[in-house]
């Protein structure tokens, strides 16, 4: 279970690019992130395995707090963390299996890792994984010889293979064709379901995350202005998201699993302010 | 353009003024060149016209090879593979700090910029030859100045194409690793090493190849290698002897191009 | 996939394992043979660092005396003159070369000859060719020239040869379809497309040539590399650093300049 509260981020520059932002996710839940390009969705997201170091709040892994980890129990916490990347982020000179076991490099010596040398079940997790992803026989193809799809492909078997308790996806279909795009979050989906893990992704097409995902996480100027089920997700309510409207009628919207605190008292689940 | 005929000329205008001046200078110069060298030594034109005429005559004179000399040079070539080797050793050892000091992206601050581009600037614009003359005072004549001299003189060139590799580093690739709980020893492993991998071999394979080349003439200022008995032979007017280490040199760079274009294909 | 699966070794660019060793192993052997060979112990590197103190002390202030100066700058005029003349003698030779080399347009018998004059040119040291100049024309700037000449034909040729082999030969066709012979198909379909990389190869080989003009006194052929010879052979080490100094200022003005005339060019 992931847990942050009042995350907050400020950057050198003055930007507050995450204000207050707190939500749960768990079980095998698909959670999308949407919101305008700008929003603070990438920041939420790096901030949670502290890739970005959060200025403010927590992120409670399994009731685990990370902000104010070292950086040898950062490494350990983040082994726990599955993350795929918009541009991939694989070691593009090197094979396929080398970037897939690259997931485990947090459970081997320096010594194993130079030579390449992984515990039989890692590279037997990674071979299933290969398989489950579509890539078998691909182990030992250069990264920077494959498609945009099969590259995004590697990235989630190296998410996987991390036999993570929770998956992040940072806009994880952005360079992508739609129909790869739709291929990446079913395997996505179904990974959540099979592993039971929830999986946290970013994005910003909205019909792909209507499309795929359970919950819904609308950002709008580093706040979270609505959580709540996909269904839930009606036209008013992308209007708040993407352009800052504030909604007259509370009744409209129904109330999710965390309520953003900085909300007026009232029982609206959506932070409206200003 | 506005008159009754239409005129066309290639280029126009300011164009044209440039190239035409540019022409014109450097015209000048190779003129005023000639003259201040005329002036000045013993470049005047009847002196100039029985130049093919000697130069002829010397290549007469190194026919044919004197191929029993041959054994003579092996221990000298080898002398002058192992001074390139060494010193591109030597010199990616040194490059190495200098690279990362010179990338942008990297280098702590102003000051160890500016120093890395120093380091890089003066090792080039001085010639190997100017190098040894120098190590020679330093470590007396023979091989280890040599090879100082050559270390010193690729550190430069190492350093410099380094630093634009360093420079090309993905860090997104980097950061994929770091995500998954990598130690820093790791994040060099996979993140780094095979990223700038091809290139620093290719370089180095590269330099080598120069070394070999640049180590045959050491010998003239006493550094070491096949140069001392090039010198010798020229100094003695053995020409057979001369073309026979020169077809022996010409065969070694030619290996060594051939290893050095091998290896950098094969590293990708 | 079959069941029994747990091992995964990394492939090698080489034939197999076995050969990748091999090469590694013969690498280290070369490595061991070099330093064994030389003999370089740590004790005489140790000492040499200390004449190196030495060295610099001696060579700090450089020498400033007007007569000396006043040699230093006649001396780099010369070196520069020899630069400038090599550059444009060797560039003249170099272009029957380029196009004798240039597989496109050459026949073969041509084509060998060509390449093998690019061959020799760039596997001969610029200092040897120098040598055995001075020898055969005697001392002076003459020698350097034609030294340096020698080694432009390899660089320049073989450069030139390759942009002319990259020319889209279909414009030469079009030049030659409308009648013009192959003197004037040269000059309308070949010249154009490849005067401003000519332009730039030049300004390039020159700014080489004058880095090389420097160096070639050493061997007597002329230029500041003779100044520095003698300051060298008499121990003068504060007038070495000062020629020194000029030696690297003129090598970066000339880079400089280069550099900015190939960026308009291009």
């Amino acid at each position: 279970m992931l847990q942050t509260e009042n995350l907050g981020k400020v950057y050198p520059t003055g930007d507050k690019a995450l204000k207050d932002v707190s939500v749960e996710i768990s079980g095998q839940e698909v959670v999308a992130m949407i919101g305008p390009s700008g929003a603070g969705k990438s920041t939420f997201v790096r901030c949670i395995n502290r890739l970005t170091e959060p200025t403010s709040g927590k992120v409670l892994l399994d009731d685990r707090e990370l902000t104010t980890l070292g950086t040898d129990e950062l490494r350990n916490a983040r082994r726990d963390i599955g993350m795929v990347f918009q541009e991939y982020n694989l070691v593009e000179r090197l094979t396929v299996m080398e970037n897939v076991l690259s997931g485990r490099l947090g459970y081997v010596s320096n010594w194993a890792a130079f030579r390449r040398k992984f515990p039989p079940e890692d590279v037997q997790r990674a071979y299933d994984l290969l398989d489950l992803v579509g890539l078998d026989g691909m182990e030992n193809k250069r990264v920077d010889e494959l498609s945009g799809g099969q590259r995004q492909r590697v990235g989630i078997a190296r998410a996987v293979v991390q036999e993570p308790k929770i998956i992040l996806a940072d806009e994880p279909t952005s360079s992508l064709d739609p129909e790869t795009s739709s291929d990446v979050m079913r395997l996505l989906t179904d990974i959540a379901v099979d592993r039971n893990i929830p999986v946290l992704i970013n994005i910003h097409e909205v019909h792909l995350a209507e499309e795929y995902s359970d919950r819904i996480l609308g950002l709008h100027d580093g706040k979270l202005v609505f959580d709540g089920p996909t269904a839930d997700l009606t036209g008013d309510a992308k209007d708040v998201i993407y352009k800052g409207e504030e909604i007259p009628d509370t009744t409209s919207v129904q109330t999710g699993t965390e309520v953003d605190p900085t909300t007026d008292g009232s029982s609206d689940p959506i932070a409206v302010r200003e | 353009m506005a008159s009754a005929t239409q005129t066309w000329t290639r280029h126009e205008g300011r164009d044209r003024a440039m190239r035409i001046g540019f022409v014109v200078v450097a015209a000048l110069t190779v003129i005023g060149s000639w003259i201040w060298l005329a002036e000045t030594s013993n470049m005047s034109l009847q002196y100039v016209s029985t130049a093919p005429v000697q130069l002829a005559d010397l290549f007469g004179r190194m026919y044919p090879p004197d191929w029993a000399y041959l054994p003579n040079v092996v221990g000298p070539l080898a002398e002058t593979i192992r001074i390139a080797v060494i010193g591109t050793i030597a010199a990616v050892a040194m490059a190495a700090p200098v690279a990362y000091i010179t990338a942008e992206n990297t280098t702590p601050n102003k000051a160890t910029y500016l120093l890395g581009k120093l380091i890089v600037t003066v090792s080039r614009s001085v010639h190997v030859i100017i190098w040894a003359l120098l190590f020679v005072i330093m470590f007396g004549p023979g091989a280890l100045a040599g090879t100082v001299a050559t270390a010193v003189r690729s550190v430069g060139f190492l350093g410099k194409l380094l630093g634009e590799e360093i420079e090309e580093i993905d860090f997104g690739q980097v950061e994929g690793i770091r995500a998954t709980g990598a130690s820093p020893a790791k994040l060099l492993l996979y993140g780094i090493v095979p990223q700038i991998k091809p290139a620093l071999v290719g370089i180095s394979v590269y330099r080598w190849d120069i070394n070999v080349r640049a180590a045959t003439i050491l010998g003239f200022v006493g550094a070491g290698g096949i140069g001392v008995q090039l010198f010798e032979a020229i100094d003695s007017f053995a020409w057979r002897t001369v073309s026979a280490i020169l077809i022996a040199i010409l065969g070694v760079v030619l290996i060594s191009e051939g290893i050095s274009a091998y290896a950098r294909q094969k590293v990708r | 996939m079959a069941t029994e699966q747990h091992t995964w070794s990394r492939p090698t660019s080489f034939r197999s394992h076995r050969t990748k060793w091999l090469v590694y192993l013969i690498t280290l052997g070369i490595i061991g043979w070099s330093l064994a060979g030389l003999a370089i112990t740590p004790q005489r590197f140790i000492e040499g660092l200390g004449y190196g103190y030495e060295l610099i002390a001696s060579m700090l202030p450089p020498e400033t005396a007007e007569s000396d100066l006043a040699r230093l700058r006649d001396a780099m005029i010369e070196t520069i003159a020899m630069a400038m003349i090599a550059t444009v003698s060797g560039i003249v030779i170099s272009i029957p070369v380029a196009f004798g080399a240039a597989e496109n347009l050459s026949p073969r018998p041509t084509y060998y000859l060509s390449r093998a004059i690019i061959s020799i040119s760039r596997a001969i040291d610029g200092l040897i060719v120098a040598i055995i100049a001075v020898v055969a024309l005697g001392f002076g700037p003459l020698a350097g020239i034609v030294a340096i000449s020698f080694k432009t034909i390899g660089f320049f040729s073989k450069l030139l040869a390759e942009d002319i082999e990259d020319i889209d030969m279909k414009s030469v066709e079009a030049i030659r379809a409308t009648g013009a012979s192959s003197l004037q198909a040269m000059i309308y379909g070949v010249v154009p497309q490849v005067v401003p990389r000519f332009v730039g190869l030049a300004v390039y080989r020159w700014d080489i040539n004058i880095r090389s003009s420097t160096i070639v006194g050493i061997v007597g052929a002329g230029g500041i590399g003779v100044l520095l010879n003698r300051a060298y052979q008499r121990y003068e080490y504060d007038y070495v650093a000062a020629i020194l100094i000029v030696i690297i200022a003129v090598v970066l003005v000339a880079e400089l300049v280069s550099a900015v005339v190939r960026r308009r060019v291009q």
